[in-house]
Protein backbone atom coordinates (compact mmCIF):
# COMPACT_ATOMS: atom_id res chain seq x y z
CA UNK A 1 0.00 0.00 0.00
CA UNK A 2 2.62 2.52 1.09
CA UNK A 3 4.75 1.49 -1.86
CA UNK A 4 1.93 2.34 -4.22
CA UNK A 5 1.50 5.73 -2.55
CA UNK A 6 5.23 6.46 -2.88
CA UNK A 7 5.12 5.47 -6.54
CA UNK A 8 2.10 7.68 -7.12
CA UNK A 9 3.79 10.65 -5.45
CA UNK A 10 6.87 10.00 -7.57
CA UNK A 11 4.87 9.89 -10.79
CA UNK A 12 2.75 12.94 -10.09
CA UNK A 13 5.65 14.94 -8.64
CA UNK A 14 7.88 14.27 -11.63
CA UNK A 15 5.05 14.96 -14.06
CA UNK A 16 4.20 18.32 -12.49
CA UNK A 17 7.83 19.30 -11.95
CA UNK A 18 8.87 18.43 -15.50
CA UNK A 19 5.91 20.21 -17.08
CA UNK A 20 6.41 23.36 -15.03
CA UNK A 21 10.13 23.35 -15.74
CA UNK A 22 9.42 23.02 -19.46
CA UNK A 23 6.97 25.92 -19.30
CA UNK A 24 9.37 28.00 -17.23
CA UNK A 25 12.09 27.35 -19.79
CA UNK A 26 10.14 29.47 -22.26
CA UNK A 27 10.83 32.45 -20.03
CA UNK A 28 14.39 31.33 -19.22
CA UNK A 29 15.24 30.99 -22.88
CA UNK A 30 13.86 34.39 -23.78
CA UNK A 31 15.72 36.09 -20.95
CA UNK A 32 18.99 34.28 -21.72
CA UNK A 33 18.79 35.02 -25.43
CA UNK A 34 18.13 38.65 -24.51
CA UNK A 35 21.24 38.73 -22.32
CA UNK A 36 23.36 37.44 -25.20
CA UNK A 37 21.81 39.88 -27.65
CA UNK A 38 22.23 42.91 -25.33
CA UNK A 39 18.48 43.15 -24.80
CA UNK A 40 16.28 42.83 -21.72
CA UNK A 41 13.72 40.22 -22.75
CA UNK A 42 10.32 39.84 -21.11
CA UNK A 43 10.54 41.68 -17.76
CA UNK A 44 7.09 43.19 -17.36
CA UNK A 45 4.74 40.52 -15.99
CA UNK A 46 5.61 39.80 -12.38
CA UNK A 47 9.08 39.87 -10.79
CA UNK A 48 11.70 39.66 -13.56
CA UNK A 49 8.87 38.79 -15.92
CA UNK A 50 8.42 35.21 -14.66
CA UNK A 51 4.66 35.52 -15.02
CA UNK A 52 5.18 35.89 -18.78
CA UNK A 53 4.68 32.13 -18.94
CA UNK A 54 1.27 32.47 -17.27
CA UNK A 55 0.33 35.28 -19.64
CA UNK A 56 1.38 33.17 -22.63
CA UNK A 57 -0.60 30.20 -21.34
CA UNK A 58 -3.74 32.32 -20.85
CA UNK A 59 -3.33 33.73 -24.33
CA UNK A 60 -2.91 30.28 -25.83
CA UNK A 61 -5.91 28.83 -24.00
CA UNK A 62 -8.07 31.78 -25.00
CA UNK A 63 -7.19 31.53 -28.68
CA UNK A 64 -9.49 29.94 -31.19
CA UNK A 65 -8.57 26.29 -31.48
CA UNK A 66 -8.89 26.14 -35.22
CA UNK A 67 -8.70 23.02 -37.37
CA UNK A 68 -8.35 23.80 -41.06
CA UNK A 69 -11.23 22.38 -43.13
CA UNK A 70 -8.76 20.69 -45.49
CA UNK A 71 -6.90 18.95 -42.65
CA UNK A 72 -7.09 15.27 -41.78
CA UNK A 73 -8.90 15.93 -38.50
CA UNK A 74 -8.19 12.90 -36.26
CA UNK A 75 -4.50 12.83 -37.16
CA UNK A 76 -4.29 16.60 -36.87
CA UNK A 77 -5.63 16.44 -33.33
CA UNK A 78 -3.51 13.50 -32.19
CA UNK A 79 -0.16 14.69 -33.59
CA UNK A 80 0.66 17.29 -30.90
CA UNK A 81 -0.20 14.82 -28.16
CA UNK A 82 2.33 12.28 -29.45
CA UNK A 83 5.39 14.44 -28.80
CA UNK A 84 4.26 15.27 -25.25
CA UNK A 85 3.41 11.66 -24.46
CA UNK A 86 6.63 10.17 -25.81
CA UNK A 87 8.87 12.67 -24.06
CA UNK A 88 7.00 12.47 -20.77
CA UNK A 89 7.20 8.69 -20.96
CA UNK A 90 10.94 8.95 -21.49
CA UNK A 91 11.19 10.86 -18.22
CA UNK A 92 10.00 7.71 -16.46
CA UNK A 93 13.43 6.11 -16.76
CA UNK A 94 15.46 9.15 -15.70
CA UNK A 95 16.91 8.71 -12.20
CA UNK A 96 16.56 12.10 -10.54
CA UNK A 97 18.21 10.98 -7.30
CA UNK A 98 18.83 7.63 -5.54
CA UNK A 99 15.20 7.62 -4.34
CA UNK A 100 13.37 9.75 -6.91
CA UNK A 101 12.48 8.17 -10.24
CA UNK A 102 9.48 6.36 -11.66
CA UNK A 103 10.93 3.05 -12.83
CA UNK A 104 14.36 1.50 -13.08
CA UNK A 105 14.08 -0.46 -16.33
CA UNK A 106 16.98 -2.75 -17.10
CA UNK A 107 16.70 -1.48 -20.69
CA UNK A 108 16.20 2.16 -19.71
CA UNK A 109 18.49 3.54 -22.39
CA UNK A 110 16.81 1.50 -25.12
CA UNK A 111 13.45 2.66 -23.81
CA UNK A 112 14.54 6.27 -24.20
CA UNK A 113 15.85 5.64 -27.73
CA UNK A 114 12.61 3.93 -28.69
CA UNK A 115 10.46 6.72 -27.29
CA UNK A 116 12.47 9.43 -29.02
CA UNK A 117 12.07 7.52 -32.29
CA UNK A 118 8.33 7.48 -31.75
CA UNK A 119 8.44 11.23 -31.17
CA UNK A 120 9.13 11.82 -34.84
CA UNK A 121 5.60 10.66 -35.63
CA UNK A 122 4.39 13.86 -34.05
CA UNK A 123 6.32 15.94 -36.56
CA UNK A 124 5.57 13.78 -39.57
CA UNK A 125 1.87 13.31 -38.84
CA UNK A 126 1.43 16.96 -37.90
CA UNK A 127 3.04 18.01 -41.17
CA UNK A 128 1.11 15.46 -43.21
CA UNK A 129 -2.34 16.01 -41.73
CA UNK A 130 -2.10 19.80 -42.10
CA UNK A 131 -2.40 19.23 -45.85
CA UNK A 132 -0.18 22.20 -46.48
CA UNK A 133 2.95 22.23 -48.63
CA UNK A 134 5.14 23.95 -46.07
CA UNK A 135 3.95 21.71 -43.27
CA UNK A 136 4.59 18.63 -45.37
CA UNK A 137 8.10 19.83 -46.24
CA UNK A 138 8.74 20.41 -42.54
CA UNK A 139 7.42 16.97 -41.67
CA UNK A 140 9.54 15.30 -44.32
CA UNK A 141 12.62 17.12 -43.10
CA UNK A 142 11.78 16.03 -39.59
CA UNK A 143 11.54 12.42 -40.68
CA UNK A 144 14.80 12.46 -42.63
CA UNK A 145 16.64 14.31 -39.89
CA UNK A 146 15.37 11.98 -37.21
CA UNK A 147 16.25 8.92 -39.28
CA UNK A 148 19.84 10.08 -39.85
CA UNK A 149 20.51 11.33 -36.35
CA UNK A 150 18.84 8.43 -34.56
CA UNK A 151 21.43 6.06 -36.00
CA UNK A 152 24.49 7.48 -34.35
CA UNK A 153 22.60 8.78 -31.33
CA UNK A 154 22.25 5.17 -30.28
CA UNK A 155 25.80 4.31 -31.36
CA UNK A 156 27.32 7.21 -29.43
CA UNK A 157 25.75 5.87 -26.24
CA UNK A 158 27.10 2.36 -26.70
CA UNK A 159 30.47 3.44 -25.32
CA UNK A 160 28.77 4.40 -22.07
CA UNK A 161 26.93 1.10 -22.03
CA UNK A 162 30.20 -0.78 -22.57
CA UNK A 163 31.94 1.06 -19.74
CA UNK A 164 29.12 0.57 -17.26
CA UNK A 165 28.04 -2.84 -18.51
CA UNK A 166 24.35 -2.01 -18.20
CA UNK A 167 21.45 -0.39 -20.02
CA UNK A 168 19.88 0.70 -16.75
CA UNK A 169 20.33 4.42 -16.16
CA UNK A 170 20.72 3.89 -12.40
CA UNK A 171 23.53 1.42 -12.96
CA UNK A 172 25.17 3.83 -15.38
CA UNK A 173 25.13 6.59 -12.74
CA UNK A 174 26.48 4.20 -10.10
CA UNK A 175 29.27 3.17 -12.48
CA UNK A 176 30.46 6.80 -12.59
CA UNK A 177 31.42 6.90 -8.90
CA UNK A 178 35.13 7.03 -9.75
CA UNK A 179 35.21 8.94 -13.01
CA UNK A 180 32.45 10.67 -14.92
CA UNK A 181 32.05 9.25 -18.41
CA UNK A 182 32.58 12.67 -19.95
CA UNK A 183 36.35 12.03 -19.70
CA UNK A 184 36.70 8.59 -21.33
CA UNK A 185 33.71 9.17 -23.62
CA UNK A 186 34.36 12.77 -24.67
CA UNK A 187 33.78 11.90 -28.34
CA UNK A 188 30.55 10.10 -27.50
CA UNK A 189 29.47 13.11 -25.43
CA UNK A 190 30.00 15.51 -28.33
CA UNK A 191 28.18 13.27 -30.79
CA UNK A 192 25.32 12.75 -28.37
CA UNK A 193 25.02 16.50 -27.86
CA UNK A 194 24.72 17.14 -31.60
CA UNK A 195 22.28 14.27 -31.99
CA UNK A 196 20.32 15.52 -28.98
CA UNK A 197 20.03 18.97 -30.51
CA UNK A 198 18.72 17.39 -33.71
CA UNK A 199 16.42 15.13 -31.71
CA UNK A 200 14.81 18.07 -29.89
CA UNK A 201 14.60 20.09 -33.16
CA UNK A 202 16.55 22.84 -31.55
CA UNK A 203 18.43 25.51 -33.38
CA UNK A 204 20.75 25.09 -35.21
CA UNK A 205 18.95 21.86 -36.21
CA UNK A 206 15.40 23.19 -36.34
CA UNK A 207 15.00 22.44 -40.03
CA UNK A 208 11.53 20.89 -39.62
CA UNK A 209 10.40 24.26 -38.27
CA UNK A 210 12.72 26.68 -40.10
CA UNK A 211 10.53 29.74 -39.71
CA UNK A 212 12.65 31.71 -42.18
CA UNK A 213 11.95 29.23 -44.98
CA UNK A 214 8.82 27.21 -44.16
CA UNK A 215 6.54 29.70 -42.35
CA UNK A 216 6.54 27.55 -39.19
CA UNK A 217 7.27 24.16 -40.73
CA UNK A 218 5.24 21.24 -39.51
CA UNK A 219 3.09 23.31 -37.14
CA UNK A 220 2.19 26.13 -39.57
CA UNK A 221 -1.50 25.26 -39.36
CA UNK A 222 -1.64 24.78 -35.61
CA UNK A 223 -3.04 27.34 -33.23
CA UNK A 224 -4.18 27.60 -29.65
CA UNK A 225 -3.23 24.88 -27.23
CA UNK A 226 -2.37 22.40 -29.99
CA UNK A 227 0.45 24.70 -30.98
CA UNK A 228 1.17 25.12 -27.28
CA UNK A 229 1.71 21.38 -26.96
CA UNK A 230 4.26 21.39 -29.77
CA UNK A 231 5.88 24.36 -28.07
CA UNK A 232 6.01 22.78 -24.62
CA UNK A 233 7.07 19.51 -26.26
CA UNK A 234 10.14 21.23 -27.65
CA UNK A 235 11.11 22.49 -24.22
CA UNK A 236 10.38 19.10 -22.67
CA UNK A 237 12.75 17.69 -25.28
CA UNK A 238 15.51 20.06 -24.23
CA UNK A 239 15.00 19.16 -20.60
CA UNK A 240 15.06 15.46 -21.42
CA UNK A 241 18.25 15.65 -23.48
CA UNK A 242 19.94 17.78 -20.80
CA UNK A 243 18.88 15.35 -18.09
CA UNK A 244 20.22 12.47 -20.16
CA UNK A 245 23.55 14.16 -20.81
CA UNK A 246 24.00 14.80 -17.11
CA UNK A 247 22.92 11.24 -16.29
CA UNK A 248 25.01 9.45 -18.89
CA UNK A 249 28.14 11.55 -18.99
CA UNK A 250 28.28 13.78 -15.91
CA UNK A 251 27.43 11.42 -13.10
CA UNK A 252 23.76 12.25 -12.67
CA UNK A 253 23.07 12.88 -9.02
CA UNK A 254 26.69 12.22 -7.94
CA UNK A 255 28.53 15.09 -6.33
CA UNK A 256 29.95 16.23 -3.00
CA UNK A 257 28.25 18.07 -0.12
CA UNK A 258 24.99 19.10 -1.82
CA UNK A 259 22.01 16.70 -1.87
CA UNK A 260 21.82 14.40 -4.93
CA UNK A 261 18.72 16.05 -6.41
CA UNK A 262 20.39 19.48 -6.30
CA UNK A 263 23.43 18.13 -8.14
CA UNK A 264 21.18 16.59 -10.77
CA UNK A 265 19.29 19.85 -11.25
CA UNK A 266 22.47 21.94 -11.43
CA UNK A 267 23.93 19.70 -14.12
CA UNK A 268 20.69 19.53 -16.09
CA UNK A 269 20.16 23.28 -16.10
CA UNK A 270 23.76 23.87 -17.09
CA UNK A 271 23.08 21.88 -20.25
CA UNK A 272 19.78 23.63 -20.83
CA UNK A 273 21.74 26.89 -20.70
CA UNK A 274 24.29 25.42 -23.10
CA UNK A 275 21.56 24.50 -25.58
CA UNK A 276 20.21 28.04 -25.42
CA UNK A 277 23.73 29.35 -25.95
CA UNK A 278 23.96 27.17 -29.07
CA UNK A 279 20.76 28.73 -30.31
CA UNK A 280 22.15 32.20 -29.69
CA UNK A 281 25.38 31.35 -31.49
CA UNK A 282 24.89 29.13 -34.50
CA UNK A 283 23.02 29.71 -37.74
CA UNK A 284 20.87 26.97 -39.23
CA UNK A 285 22.78 24.79 -41.72
CA UNK A 286 21.45 24.09 -45.19
CA UNK A 287 19.51 20.87 -45.48
CA UNK A 288 22.14 18.96 -47.46
CA UNK A 289 24.80 20.21 -45.02
CA UNK A 290 22.77 18.79 -42.15
CA UNK A 291 22.62 15.40 -43.86
CA UNK A 292 26.31 15.54 -44.78
CA UNK A 293 27.35 16.32 -41.20
CA UNK A 294 25.24 13.43 -39.98
CA UNK A 295 26.21 10.68 -42.38
CA UNK A 296 29.74 11.66 -43.42
CA UNK A 297 31.14 13.00 -40.18
CA UNK A 298 29.24 12.01 -37.07
CA UNK A 299 28.33 8.45 -38.03
CA UNK A 300 31.97 7.47 -38.79
CA UNK A 301 33.09 9.23 -35.61
CA UNK A 302 30.49 7.34 -33.57
CA UNK A 303 31.65 4.05 -35.10
CA UNK A 304 35.26 4.98 -34.39
CA UNK A 305 34.38 5.76 -30.79
CA UNK A 306 32.64 2.41 -30.52
CA UNK A 307 35.57 0.47 -31.95
CA UNK A 308 38.22 2.27 -29.89
CA UNK A 309 36.25 1.94 -26.64
CA UNK A 310 35.61 -1.73 -27.34
CA UNK A 311 39.26 -2.33 -28.23
CA UNK A 312 40.53 -0.67 -25.07
CA UNK A 313 38.07 -2.54 -22.89
CA UNK A 314 39.05 -5.79 -24.55
CA UNK A 315 42.74 -5.08 -24.09
CA UNK A 316 42.17 -4.14 -20.46
CA UNK A 317 40.38 -7.44 -20.00
CA UNK A 318 37.13 -5.73 -19.00
CA UNK B 1 35.60 23.42 -35.46
CA UNK B 2 37.78 26.19 -34.03
CA UNK B 3 35.40 28.75 -35.50
CA UNK B 4 32.58 27.14 -33.57
CA UNK B 5 34.27 27.77 -30.25
CA UNK B 6 35.25 31.27 -31.31
CA UNK B 7 31.59 32.02 -32.04
CA UNK B 8 30.48 30.60 -28.70
CA UNK B 9 33.10 32.68 -26.91
CA UNK B 10 32.06 35.80 -28.81
CA UNK B 11 28.46 35.30 -27.71
CA UNK B 12 29.45 34.46 -24.15
CA UNK B 13 31.29 37.76 -23.86
CA UNK B 14 27.94 39.48 -24.24
CA UNK B 15 26.84 38.07 -20.88
CA UNK B 16 28.53 40.90 -19.01
CA UNK B 17 27.67 43.64 -21.50
CA UNK B 18 24.83 45.86 -20.27
CA UNK B 19 21.69 45.85 -22.39
CA UNK B 20 21.17 48.78 -24.72
CA UNK B 21 17.40 48.74 -24.29
CA UNK B 22 15.82 51.97 -23.08
CA UNK B 23 12.59 51.06 -21.28
CA UNK B 24 10.81 53.97 -22.87
CA UNK B 25 7.80 54.99 -20.83
CA UNK B 26 9.79 54.50 -17.62
CA UNK B 27 13.08 55.84 -18.88
CA UNK B 28 13.37 58.71 -21.32
CA UNK B 29 15.97 58.68 -24.04
CA UNK B 30 18.06 61.71 -24.95
CA UNK B 31 16.45 63.49 -27.86
CA UNK B 32 18.73 65.66 -29.99
CA UNK B 33 17.79 69.36 -29.98
CA UNK B 34 16.86 69.26 -33.66
CA UNK B 35 14.49 66.31 -33.16
CA UNK B 36 11.40 66.89 -35.28
CA UNK B 37 8.34 66.54 -33.07
CA UNK B 38 5.27 68.57 -32.15
CA UNK B 39 5.01 71.86 -34.08
CA UNK B 40 4.70 75.15 -32.19
CA UNK B 41 4.31 78.82 -33.09
CA UNK B 42 6.80 81.06 -31.28
CA UNK B 43 6.66 84.69 -30.19
CA UNK B 44 9.31 87.35 -30.63
CA UNK B 45 11.11 88.81 -27.59
CA UNK B 46 8.42 91.49 -27.21
CA UNK B 47 5.80 88.82 -26.76
CA UNK B 48 4.16 89.43 -30.14
CA UNK B 49 3.29 86.64 -32.53
CA UNK B 50 6.12 86.05 -34.97
CA UNK B 51 3.89 84.60 -37.67
CA UNK B 52 3.21 87.02 -40.50
CA UNK B 53 0.71 84.73 -42.22
CA UNK B 54 2.70 84.50 -45.45
CA UNK B 55 1.31 81.01 -46.25
CA UNK B 56 4.79 79.69 -47.08
CA UNK B 57 4.56 76.87 -44.51
CA UNK B 58 1.17 75.88 -45.81
CA UNK B 59 2.53 75.89 -49.37
CA UNK B 60 5.62 73.90 -48.40
CA UNK B 61 3.66 71.27 -46.52
CA UNK B 62 3.71 68.06 -48.58
CA UNK B 63 0.58 66.69 -46.91
CA UNK B 64 -1.38 69.96 -46.73
CA UNK B 65 -1.91 69.75 -43.00
CA UNK B 66 -1.48 73.48 -42.30
CA UNK B 67 -4.41 75.86 -42.79
CA UNK B 68 -4.37 79.56 -41.92
CA UNK B 69 -6.04 82.85 -42.74
CA UNK B 70 -4.10 86.15 -42.91
CA UNK B 71 -5.33 89.38 -41.39
CA UNK B 72 -3.86 92.72 -40.23
CA UNK B 73 -4.06 94.82 -37.11
CA UNK B 74 -4.50 98.62 -37.14
CA UNK B 75 -0.71 99.17 -37.49
CA UNK B 76 -0.57 97.09 -40.66
CA UNK B 77 1.11 94.16 -38.89
CA UNK B 78 0.08 90.87 -40.48
CA UNK B 79 -0.91 87.91 -38.31
CA UNK B 80 -2.98 84.77 -38.80
CA UNK B 81 -6.66 85.05 -37.94
CA UNK B 82 -6.63 81.32 -37.43
CA UNK B 83 -3.81 78.83 -37.69
CA UNK B 84 -4.66 75.16 -37.76
CA UNK B 85 -2.39 72.11 -37.99
CA UNK B 86 -3.92 68.70 -38.45
CA UNK B 87 -1.44 66.43 -36.67
CA UNK B 88 -3.17 63.30 -37.88
CA UNK B 89 -1.82 64.25 -41.30
CA UNK B 90 1.47 65.83 -40.32
CA UNK B 91 4.52 63.74 -41.25
CA UNK B 92 6.96 65.85 -39.20
CA UNK B 93 9.17 66.55 -42.22
CA UNK B 94 10.14 70.02 -40.99
CA UNK B 95 9.61 71.73 -44.38
CA UNK B 96 7.33 74.32 -42.72
CA UNK B 97 10.13 75.28 -40.36
CA UNK B 98 12.57 75.59 -43.26
CA UNK B 99 10.13 77.66 -45.28
CA UNK B 100 9.25 80.07 -42.49
CA UNK B 101 10.88 83.51 -43.10
CA UNK B 102 10.33 84.70 -39.52
CA UNK B 103 11.33 81.62 -37.45
CA UNK B 104 7.73 81.51 -36.24
CA UNK B 105 6.90 77.88 -36.89
CA UNK B 106 9.27 75.43 -35.19
CA UNK B 107 9.44 71.72 -34.48
CA UNK B 108 10.12 70.62 -30.91
CA UNK B 109 11.49 67.37 -29.42
CA UNK B 110 8.10 66.50 -27.91
CA UNK B 111 6.39 63.65 -29.71
CA UNK B 112 4.03 62.18 -27.10
CA UNK B 113 0.78 63.49 -28.51
CA UNK B 114 -1.39 60.42 -28.91
CA UNK B 115 -5.14 60.96 -28.60
CA UNK B 116 -8.17 58.72 -28.33
CA UNK B 117 -10.21 60.99 -30.64
CA UNK B 118 -8.93 61.87 -34.04
CA UNK B 119 -10.48 65.33 -33.84
CA UNK B 120 -8.24 66.12 -30.86
CA UNK B 121 -5.25 65.98 -33.16
CA UNK B 122 -6.34 69.16 -34.91
CA UNK B 123 -4.46 71.93 -33.12
CA UNK B 124 -5.71 75.52 -33.25
CA UNK B 125 -3.60 78.65 -32.86
CA UNK B 126 -4.06 78.82 -29.12
CA UNK B 127 -2.79 75.23 -28.87
CA UNK B 128 0.20 75.98 -31.05
CA UNK B 129 1.34 79.34 -29.68
CA UNK B 130 3.98 79.25 -26.96
CA UNK B 131 5.00 82.14 -24.76
CA UNK B 132 8.68 82.35 -25.75
CA UNK B 133 10.93 82.68 -28.79
CA UNK B 134 11.82 78.95 -29.08
CA UNK B 135 15.05 78.12 -30.89
CA UNK B 136 15.92 81.70 -31.92
CA UNK B 137 16.01 83.93 -28.86
CA UNK B 138 16.40 87.63 -29.58
CA UNK B 139 15.18 87.48 -33.15
CA UNK B 140 12.44 89.97 -33.96
CA UNK B 141 11.36 90.05 -37.59
CA UNK B 142 9.84 93.51 -37.52
CA UNK B 143 12.97 94.98 -35.89
CA UNK B 144 15.18 93.79 -38.75
CA UNK B 145 12.77 94.03 -41.69
CA UNK B 146 12.71 97.23 -43.74
CA UNK B 147 8.96 97.33 -43.63
CA UNK B 148 7.18 100.44 -42.36
CA UNK B 149 4.80 99.52 -39.58
CA UNK B 150 3.06 101.26 -36.74
CA UNK B 151 5.67 102.82 -34.42
CA UNK B 152 8.54 102.17 -36.84
CA UNK B 153 9.12 103.95 -40.11
CA UNK B 154 11.44 103.08 -43.00
CA UNK B 155 15.10 103.27 -42.12
CA UNK B 156 14.54 102.79 -38.40
CA UNK B 157 15.18 99.06 -38.25
CA UNK B 158 18.35 97.59 -36.74
CA UNK B 159 21.46 97.90 -38.98
CA UNK B 160 19.47 99.98 -41.45
CA UNK B 161 20.42 103.32 -43.04
CA UNK B 162 17.73 105.95 -43.48
CA UNK B 163 16.34 105.86 -47.03
CA UNK B 164 18.13 108.01 -49.58
CA UNK B 165 16.14 111.02 -50.86
CA UNK B 166 16.27 110.47 -54.62
CA UNK B 167 16.00 114.20 -55.31
CA UNK B 168 19.43 114.84 -53.74
CA UNK B 169 21.02 112.48 -56.27
CA UNK B 170 19.89 114.59 -59.25
CA UNK B 171 22.71 116.13 -61.25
Amino acid sequence: MSEAVVALINVLGILIAVLSVAAGLIWVERRLLAVWQDRLGPNRAGPFGVLQVVADAIKMFAKEDWIPPFADKPVFVIAPAIIIVTILTSFAVIPFSPVIGVVDLNIGLLFFLGMSSLGVYSVVLGGWSSNNKYSLLGGLRGAAQMLSYEVFMGLSLMGVVMLSGSFSLRDIVEAQQGLWFCIPQVLGLMIFMVAGLAEAHRLPFDLPEAESELVAGYHSEYSGMKFGMFFVGEYLGITLISALISTLFFGGWLGPILPPLVWFLIKTFAFVGFFILMRATLPRPRYDQLMAIGWKMLLPLALLNLVVTGGILLAAGG
Amino acid sequence: MLGLFQSIWAILKHTIRPPITVQYPDEQFDKPPRFRGRIILSRDPDGQERCVACYLCSAACPVDCIALQATQDEHGRRYPAFFRINFSRCIFCGYCEEACPTYAIQLTPDFEMSEYRRQNLVYEKEDLLISGPGKHPGYNFYRVAGLAIGGKDKGEAEDEQPPVDLHTLLP
